[in-house]
């Protein structure tokens, strides 16, 4: 990606980290409800790649929240703050997969993707917009966690490699063999089902 | 550079992560081999249809209870 280029999940007017972090030491609810709605999505998502079900993820998202308002006064600027409150996010959500790999059966992780519905109807483009959509939401959902982590935050939230290797804890080039292989495999099914249609 | 080496460099070239000696290898590749720009555009399509994935927030039960023990915990000090 170019520099410059201002993609999903990029906020230009955000206030900057001394701002919020002092806004949330001194209980300014805006602030706080400001962080909710702009983190939020994207911290789902990542937690997603972590455990099996999407109300479990929640659950990851809100333990991660109650943690960053409890620990937020010992929070000092060595990283920023989303990069701080995301790497709680991967702890919570790593310790909480950990634990349902123990207690759920394998065969039930997975099958639950209630938003991957075909829609019916509607003009013929929007309907292969939503099949192609539901494919990738698919074949991201079979990636291990490691790719799908990554994949998660440069391509669907648009953050930069460095504050990636940040979150997860991974070297640069680690960082980049999994998301190519992680595009590799979205690229390769996307090509497949293109080939079938005969399209585009 | 052949096709299997160009399409493991697809992610490092769009990084520009590739180093000054690779970096002329995979533009010439890219500009002859037909098969590799397809491989190419289909790596970027696929890019700009991640980002445009829908996502869904929090449930507006989770989202007012994080707000209610935000407002606790601030009491509480």
């Amino acid at each position: 990606m170019s520099e410059g280029v201002v993609r999903v999940g990029e906020v230009t007017d955000f206030p900057p980290d001394p701002v919020i972090v002092a806004g949330l030491r001194s209980g300014d609810e805006e602030v706080f409800a400001l962080l909710l709605d702009e983190w939020s999505r994207g911290m789902l998502r990542l937690a997603r790649s972590y455990v099996s079900t999407a109300a479990s993820a929640e659950e990851v998202v809100q333990d991660t929240w109650l943690a960053v308002i409890r620990a937020v006064g010992t929070f000092e600027g060595r990283s920023s703050l989303r990069t701080w409150v995301y790497r709680i996010l991967v702890n919570t959500a790593r310790r909480r997969g950990e634990r349902e790999s123990r207690t759920i059966p394998v065969s039930s992780v997975g099958g639950e993707r209630p938003d991957g519905a075909r829609p019916e109807g509607g003009p013929e483009g929007a309907a292969l917009a939503g099949e192609v959509r539901a494919l990738i939401e698919k074949v991201v959902g079979t990636l291990p966690s490691r790719q799908r982590a990554v994949i998660t935050l440069r391509d669907m939230e648009g953050y930069g490699s460095d504050e990636v290797c940040e979150i997860l804890s991974i070297s640069p080039a680690n960082q980049r063999v999994l998301l190519h292989r992680a595009r590799a495999a979205v690229r390769d099914h996307l090509a497949a089902y293109y080939d079938g249609i005969g399209g585009p | 550079m052949n096709c299997d080496e160009f399409a493991e460099l697809v992610t490092a070239f769009l990084d520009d992560a590739l180093d000054s000696s690779s970096r002329p290898l995979f533009l010439d590749h890219l500009a002859c081999c037909s098969a590799c720009a397809g491989l190419y555009g289909g790596f970027t399509a696929t890019i700009t249809a991640l980002g445009e994935l829908p996502a869904p927030g929090l449930s507006p039960q989770t989202r007012s209870r994080l707000m209610t023990a935000f407002q606790k915990l601030r009491d509480e000090v």
